[in-house]
């Protein structure tokens, strides 16, 4: 369920990191909690985002949660398949529904992040 | 020291966990506030039939020689003209013209009043009630004595009908008669908050378990599913129907709210007649209004509203609407705002997004 390979925030966000660019979408967990998603709110490629500020919203039906950036760099990549089909990230979020692409300004916070083995220990003590 | 409430939960708590519910906190009690998804709940109202855990609302019981009396003296709506059997909507206010909550009263016999009234607020309304009772009546919280489900849909008859031998057909629309669901006691009003058609029973708590189960075996014939919160919540705004804490308050009158017709200045003295009276004669600052986004953003409950660029107003709710496929909301603007075909802006987390006002309700069933 957790990919081995992803490294995840206490927000629930993940990050693939590969040849410098972080790939990166909320967990699982995450979408199982909003329920139906709605509208994806992305920033524009070139923004500048730093590891735990917002980058962008998901909004389902009942509310906007924030998705904070695990993290830092510039934006080069928005998924485009999302802005007419939110309700990928419902589906497949691990996938097909990523969010954005960053060209990673601090591979030494990656460490800070947890493993597919911690973070399901994460999101079992937080239930 | 801060006084902690226990969390209130309904004779359902533990099926609604098994059913794999997920459960929020609302108005002090542990709720279900989807089982699938909200979209695919609030559909099946719309299509075919849903079934939503209600007890968490709360009931008080006006009986005795003035019970019609002291009903009529501490809500807007006119309680004479209530048949024996019929229900209607209403406002219990404070002096003010300010909402203390918004209620169903039935009316059980001459001398005997069943109101259902919001969950959060039913120690405040009964002690509110009690407050004013200069009657010859007494007033009663049984809240604990009832469970409460709403069966909302168009196929809400067809199942309902085969758990009862009362001829729901014969029911009109905010009427209700006494007798038996599954066998058990019941209460069956021919009433609801999604804008579909449908009925919403009481009961005692103790045959929950089971009621609920038939009910849902009796609707499995039109995919009947379990409803949460979330949907009772978007099938409501949908109706444009109010929801205490959102579109009404304390600091909320009913001439403000587009409530005018629950409140019948022609029927003598009641609480906060004055005050709307005053209002109604310098004309109200703000109103209730309807709006649809133009583009993707949603607008959602507190955010601001902006007419020209300039703050005018607030969204009490805002949601998608799913059987609509836009963004809806309701808001309070200035009177000369406040109607159909506005071009305003709704303020989406720091950018002002397009949107038009529009006529309420943005839903109406097929008759």
């Amino acid at each position: 369920m957790y990919p081995e390979n992803f490294r995840y925030s206490k927000e629930h966000e993940w990050v693939l990191v590969e040849g410098g660019i972080g790939t990166i979408g909320i967990t699982d967990h995450a979408q199982q909690e909003l329920g139906d998603i709605v509208y994806v709110d992305l920033p524009k490629p070139g923004t500048r985002v730093e590891q735990g500020r917002s980058l962008g919203s998901v909004e389902s039906v009942k509310a906007v949660s924030d998705v904070y950036a695990p993290v830092s760099g510039e934006v080069t990549e928005i998924n485009p398949a999302l802005a007419d089909a939110p309700e990928k990230l419902n589906a497949d979020p691990h996938g097909a529904a990523w969010l954005v692409k960053i060209r990673l300004s601090a591979p030494d916070e990656l460490p800070q992040l947890m493993s597919a083995a911690d973070y399901q220990i994460y999101i079992g003590a937080e239930k | 020291m801060p006084q902690v409430s226990p969390v209130r939960r309904t004779a359902l708590n533990s099926v609604h966990r098994a059913m794999g519910a997920k459960m929020v906190e609302f108005g002090g009690w542990d709720m279900p506030v989807q089982y699938a998804g909200i979209i695919a709940e609030h559909m099946t109202v719309r299509q075919k039939v849903g079934l939503f855990d209600i007890g968490h609302m709360g009931k008080i019981e006006i009986r005795g020689p003035q019970a019609a009396l002291l009903t009529d003296f501490v809500t807007t709506n006119a309680v004479a003209k209530l048949r024996t059997g019929q229900a209607h909507y209403s406002g219990l206010l404070y002096e003010n013209g300010g909402f203390v909550d918004d209620i169903l009263v039935h009316k059980v016999a001459e001398d005997d009043y069943f109101l259902c009234v919001n969950a959060a607020n039913q120690e405040k309304d009964f002690e509110h009630i009690r407050a004013h009772n200069h009657f010859d009546a007494t007033v009663e919280l049984t809240s604990d004595r009832y469970s409460q489900f709403a069966i909302q849909g168009p196929h809400a008859r067809a199942t309902l009908q085969k758990l009862t031998p009362v001829d729901l057909g014969a029911i009109k629309y905010y009427w209700f008669t006494d007798g038996e669901v599954c066998g058990v006691p019941a209460r069956i009003a021919h009433t609801g908050y999604t804008g579909e058609d449908g009925f919403e029973i009481y009961f005692p708590p103790g045959e929950s378990e089971s009621i609920w189960a038939r009910v849902l075996e009796a609707g499995a014939e039109f995919d009947i599913k379990p409803c949460g919160l979330g949907a009772r919540n978007t099938l409501r705004l949908e109706a444009a129907m109010a929801l205490y804490g959102h579109e009404i308050d304390a600091s909320t009158s009913p001439l403000e709210a587009g409530l005018a017709w629950i409140v019948k200045f022609d029927k003598g003295e009641f609480i906060g007649r004055e005050a709307l009276l005053r209002q109604r004669e310098s004309g109200v600052t703000r109103k209730l209004t309807g709006f649809e986004m133009a583009g993707r953003p949603i607008a959602r409950d507190g955010y601001e509203v902006q007419v020209n660029g300039a703050a005018a107003g607030w969204v009490t709710s805002g949601s998608p609407a799913p059987a609509l496929n836009k963004n809806i909301g309701l808001c309070y603007l200035p009177g000369e705002f406040a109607r159909p075909g506005v071009a305003i802006q709704v303020v989406v987390r720091g950018q002002p997004a397009d949107a038009r006002t529009v006529e309420t309700p943005f839903y109406k069933r097929a008759k």
